[in-house]
């Protein structure tokens, strides 16, 4: 139910971004989404990419630093209050997000959230408890 | 061989005070006469001094020669220092230049046998022997660290690679696949081959390297506690500076308690770098070295800029030749900010102080409307990487923070991408003074 995320250092400067984006292309690495925390100094890359684990090697081998989290990803009614129903359950439950994302393409009438939780196991058995089934690896990428 | 029996190499470290004074006075003598008759600067500051080489009757004598400076070299470049002819030169070296001229050294023949010697006798120190497989990783070339190395491990019977500097994917495929037992180069670059094993998937601390011969920069003890953690090997501490002979005038031996000057090669005072007097033992000072056995290039009373001290405790090892402390700073490297006095190994033990920083940092000094900015930069590595914006801002406040603590300095920290930080020659690159004064 967790997914891989691959987060990359990035130095808040031209052309940091791009040269992380050619490590993949040259390795026919294709992105399913990302997403770009930044402050003044620096920014951190967040991808999800299907092969993460080849993804991680290049990026490293092109001296990035890289690190792995577990998100989850929560398809949400593309509706007023589609949203505010699942952060209810979160709030609920004490869980605690670090920060969210959505998706590049919307799924049919639903948008695909990404989230990432302080504790990823807890918040992952609170939501199915709240009838919210997270997007398995598999069906993330071979929806369409 | 057990590491604390004695190498035969090693004698000469042990040789009886007396005898070892006794020798330092007739090659010092030797030595000023040389000097006196071939280089011509070294014979106009004894005449001015109504100084001639048979004043020369103690060893306390010698704090009345007068100092060598590197402009010295500079000034006499390329070979206005040299003491013998160039059909009985057979080496020249030179610093890599990084500020105007390079400083050249000359070697004769017999320079060559003595440099070997000294490096055996440090290799030896740090338990090393025939049968151990050294790689080399010093730069080969003009720097004297690679060549210099090279010669006193063979003599010393050790298998040689002479790998030299850079290439770290081969570097450490050679150091696993050959089944390394010691490597030498710079302390940051070990670091360097320390991180890069990590994504090659080579564990440091599973390989038969037992010995690590660190030089060319100055180092903290924190940053020899890391690589200890993070390898097998110990870390020694090798001395040497291209003007006096190159690596080899000290080193740590297996007690890593001070380094070994080899006395009988290179006479060995501590002064106050303000009023150029003596330093009683123990205290502090900068170290002023005098060659005893050099022909090509007699160095007398060189200022090398390094601050230290004389051990006055004797070593367990049982060494005769004195000891001096690691060499942390140098006198020239103080920088003045606002006024304060800051060393760059000060901000190095700042950094290694937080957990999990290591230590690839520049210190970028600026001037901003009169006053003075320090800005240290710091390269993230995976251990510290945090996936959250708040975890890296928490780290950069506790990297100025640690360094506010050391210096009383409030610096700005920038967290940078791997590798962004200039190395020369394996040497990193402390500080970059953009000040206009």
């Amino acid at each position: 139910m967790k997914i891989h995320q691959l987060s990359v250092f990035l130095e808040n400067k031209p052309g940091q971004l791009r040269e992380a984006c050619e490590v993949l292309t040259k390795a026919r690495i294709n992105l399913v989404t990302l997403s770009l925390a930044d402050t003044a100094q620096f920014g951190i890359l967040r991808l999800i990419i299907q092969d993460w684990q080849k993804a991680k090697t290049v990026l490293e081998k092109a001296g990035c630093v890289v690190k792995v989290t577990e998100v989850l990803a929560i398809e949400v009614a593309d509706r007023p209050g589609g949203l505010a129903q699942i952060l209810e359950i979160v709030d609920r439950a004490g869980l605690n997000i670090e920060y969210m994302y959505a998706f590049a393409e919307k799924r049919g009438d639903r948008a695909l959230l990404v989230f990432r939780f302080t504790d990823p196991d807890a918040a992952l058995q609170v939501l199915q408890a709240g009838g919210i089934n997270p997007i398995r690896t598999v069906e993330l990428f071979s929806r369409p | 061989m057990n590491q604390t029996e004695r190498h035969p190499a090693s004698a000469p470290d042990f040789m009886p005070v007396n005898e070892l004074r006794a020798t330092q006075l007739s090659r010092l003598q030797r030595m000023v006469g040389r000097a006196y008759d071939h280089v011509p600067l070294f014979r106009k500051r004894m005449d001015d001094r109504g100084l001639k080489p048979a004043d020369v009757r103690s060893l306390d004598d010698a704090r009345r020669l007068p100092f060598t400076v590197k402009a010295d070299l500079r000034d006499t470049y390329p070979y206005g220092l040299f003491a013998s002819p160039m059909k009985d030169i057979v080496r020249l070296h030179a610093s890599s230049g990084t500020t105007g001229k390079p400083i050249v050294v000359a070697y004769t023949q017999d320079d060559i046998r003595v440099w070997t010697e000294t490096i055996m006798r440090s290799l030896a120190a740090c338990g090393l022997h025939a049968g151990d497989i050294i790689q080399n990783a010093y730069g080969y070339g003009l720097f004297t660290g690679g060549l210099g190395a090279h010669y006193g491990a063979e003599a010393l019977g050790a298998t040689v690679i002479p790998i030299s500097g850079g290439n770290t994917e081969r570097q450490l495929m050679v150091m696993k696949d050959f089944g390394v037992t010691a490597i030498c180069c710079t302390p940051s670059y070990f670091l360097h081959l320390i991180d890069q094993s990590q994504q090659m998937g080579i564990d440091m601390k599973k390989l038969p390297l037992r010995a690590g011969v660190f030089g060319a920069e100055p180092w903290t003890e924190g940053m020899r506690q890391r690589i200890e953690a993070e390898s097998s090997l110990k870390a020694y501490d090798i001395y040497g500076l291209s003007e006096i002979i190159g690596p080899g005038v000290a080193i740590e031996c297996i007690h890593q308690a001070g380094l070994h000057i080899f006395e009988d090669h290179f006479l060995a005072e501590i002064i106050d770098p303000e009023t150029l007097e003596l330093m009683p033992d123990g205290a502090e000072g900068e170290l002023v070295l005098t060659t005893l056995s050099k022909q090509a290039m007699p160095m007398i009373r060189y200022r090398t800029r390094d601050i230290t001290a004389f051990a006055t405790d004797p070593c367990p090892c049982g060494r005769t030749i004195r000891r001096m402390r690691r060499i942390g700073r140098r006198s020239d490297d103080m920088l003045i900010i606002r006024g304060i006095n800051v060393f760059p190994s000060q901000i190095e033990a700042a950094l290694l102080r937080v957990e999990g920083t290591l230590p690839h940092y520049q210190i970028v000094l600026t001037r901003e409307a009169d006053l003075d900015q320090m800005e240290v930069q710091v390269e993230v590595t995976p251990d510290v990487f945090s996936d959250e914006v708040r975890g890296l801002e928490e780290l950069k406040k506790k990297l100025v923070h640690s360094i506010e603590t050391v210096t009383g300095i409030r610096a700005a920290l920038r967290l940078v991408a791997p590798h962004t930080i200039q190395r020369s020659e394996g040497k990193a690159k402390r500080v970059i003074d953009k000040r206009k004064m």
